[in-house]
C-alpha cells in the first residue's frame, strides 16, 4: 500500500512542478520532495494512528527542510520545490467536507469542520516557518564558526 | 565596479526589469526586493531601496543623483522558470560577470521569452495529478479514471474560460462546477466508488498552493501588506472553489 502512495506522490508532485511552470531539470527532485512529504505524513496518520495535524505538520516541516537543503544544492530558488512540495498536504478533503455540510444546512459540523481546515492550514504553515528557522540556526552557526 | 554619472537611471531600469519579471512570475516579496537591492549593490549603488506589493514596485536609489521609479503590475501568472531564470542573472551579476548591458539584454529576453510548458502538457499533468490524487486519498483504482477525466477537463475549462474572461474568480468558479458535475456524471454512469473523492481529486490542480507558500513566507519576512493581500488572494480562490462544487452538490 505505502508502494502505491509514493509512486503517485511522486507523480503527482511532478505533475503540479508542470503546472507551475518549474525548470525541467528540477522536476524528478519537486517529485522527490513530494513524496518525502506525502510518506511522512501517511506513515504517521494511518501506520501510526498519530492525529492528522502534527502530522501535517512534520510533514511540511520535512517539505521545508528537503526543499532547502535542493535549493542550496541546485541553487535555484527554495519555492520551485516548497510550492509543488506542499500541494498534498493542503486539507482539500475537510475543505470538501465542511462545504458540503454547510449545504446540508448542517452548520454546527460545517463550522467544526472548518475550524480544522484552519488548523490543518496552520500547521502547513508553522512547519514553513520551523524549517526557515532552523536554517537561519544553522546559517548564524556557520557564520559564528568562521569568524 | 565603475559608477558612470546618471548611470543610477539605467541600473534603476535593469533593477525595475527583473523585479518586474519576478513578481509577474510568482516570486516571494522578500526576494524580489532582495534581489533587487542586490543588483543595484553589484553596480555600485549601495544606497537603495525598494517596496513592493502584489500590484506594483517602486524602487529608489538615493545619493548625489537620486531616482525614483513606479512599476505597476497588471497580471500575475506562475511560472518560477523565469524566477530560477532571474535569480541566476542576479547571481552573476553578483559575481561581476555581467555589465548593465548585456544583464539588460538578457532580461529583455526572458521578460518576453515564452517558456511554459506546451498547453497539452500542463493538460495532461493536471489529468494525471488528479488521478493519482484520487489513490493518495485512500480512493480505490476505479476511481482513478473518473478523476483523471474531471480534474483534466476542468483545468481545460480553467484555462479556456480565463482566456474567454479574464476574472479569476469566475474562472475558478466555472471549473471547479464543470469538475463537480462531471465527476457526478462519472459516477452515475458506473465509473468510480466514491464520489467524495473523485471531487476532491479532481479539484486539486486548482488550489492555490503558490499563493498560500507565498502568503506565508511573506508574513514571515514582515512584509505584512504582501503578505495579507496575498492570502486574500488564496482565500477568493478557495472561496470560488468552494462555491462551485457546493453548487454542484446543491443539485444533487
Amino acid at each position: 500500500m505505502l508502494t502505491e502512495h509514493l509512486i503517485t506522490s511522486f507523480i503527482s508532485t511532478a505533475g503540479f512542478g508542470i503546472i507551475f511552470n518549474v525548470p525541467r531539470r528540477t522536476l524528478l527532485q519537486c517529485g522527490f520532495v513530494g513524496m518525502a512529504g506525502w510518506c511522512v505524513y501517511i506513515v504517521l496518520s494511518i501506520n501510526m494512528g498519530i492525529d492528522v495535524i502534527p502530522a501535517t505538520l512534520a510533514a511540511s516541516f520535512l517539505v521545508a527542510v528537503v526543499s532547502q537543503l535542493f535549493a542550496r544544492l541546485y541553487k535555484v530558488p527554495i519555492i520551485v520545490y516548497s510550492v509543488a512540495g506542499i500541494i498534498p498536504l493542503v486539507p482539500g478533503g475537510v475543505a470538501y467536507d465542511a462545504m458540503r455540510k454547510m449545504v446540508e444546512n448542517n452548520y454546527t459540523l460545517a463550522i467544526e469542520l472548518t475550524i480544522k481546515a484552519f488548523m490543518l492550514s496552520g500547521s502547513i504553515a508553522i512547519g514553513l516557518v520551523f524549517s526557515e528557522v532552523v536554517n537561519q540556526i544553522i546559517r548564524k552557526y556557520q557564520a559564528g564558526a568562521r569568524y | 565596479m565603475h559608477v558612470h554619472p546618471n548611470g543610477n537611471v539605467e541600473i534603476t531600469q535593469i533593477c525595475l526589469l527583473a523585479g518586474k519579471i519576478m513578481l509577474a512570475s510568482g516570486a516571494e516579496t522578500y526576494r524580489v526586493e532582495d534581489t533587487m537591492m542586490r543588483i543595484a549593490d553589484a553596480y555600485g549603488y549601495e544606497n537603495s531601496h525598494s517596496y513592493v506589493t502584489p500590484t506594483g514596485i517602486i524602487f529608489a536609489i538615493n545619493g548625489a543623483v537620486s531616482t525614483t521609479r513606479l512599476f505597476r503590475i497588471a497580471t500575475r501568472s506562475t511560472d518560477l522558470q523565469k524566477v530560477t531564470l532571474v535569480n541566476d542573472i542576479s547571481r552573476a551579476i553578483t559575481r561581476g560577470e555581467l555589465s548593465p548591458e548585456e544583464a539588460y539584454k538578457k532580461l529583455k529576453r526572458i521578460d518576453s521569452a515564452n517558456l511554459a510548458y506546451p498547453v497539452w502538457l500542463q493538460i495532461a499533468a493536471a489529468a494525471i495529478s488528479s488521478g493519482c490524487f484520487a489513490i493518495m486519498f485512500r480512493g480505490t483504482w476505479p476511481d482513478f479514471l473518473p478523476a483523471l477525466i474531471a480534474g483534466g477537463i476542468g483545468f481545460v475549462s480553467y484555462i479556456y474560460v480565463h482566456r474567454l474572461i479574464p476574472i479569476k474568480f469566475f474562472a475558478e468558479f466555472m471549473a471547479a462546477t464543470i469538475t463537480g458535475l462531471l465527476s457526478y456524471f462519472c459516477y452515475q454512469a458506473g465509473l468510480g466508488n466514491e464520489l467524495d473523492k473523485i471531487i476532491i481529486s479532481a479539484v486539486m490542480p486548482l488550489v492555490p498552493g503558490l499563493v498560500i507558500t507565498n502568503a506565508v513566507r511573506d508574513l514571515m519576512a514582515g512584509h505584512l501588506v504582501s503578505g495579507l493581500s496575498k492570502g486574500a488572494e488564496a482565500f477568493l480562490t478557495a472561496f470560488a472553489i468552494g462555491a462551485g462544487i457546493a453548487f454542484v452538490m446543491s443539485i444533487y
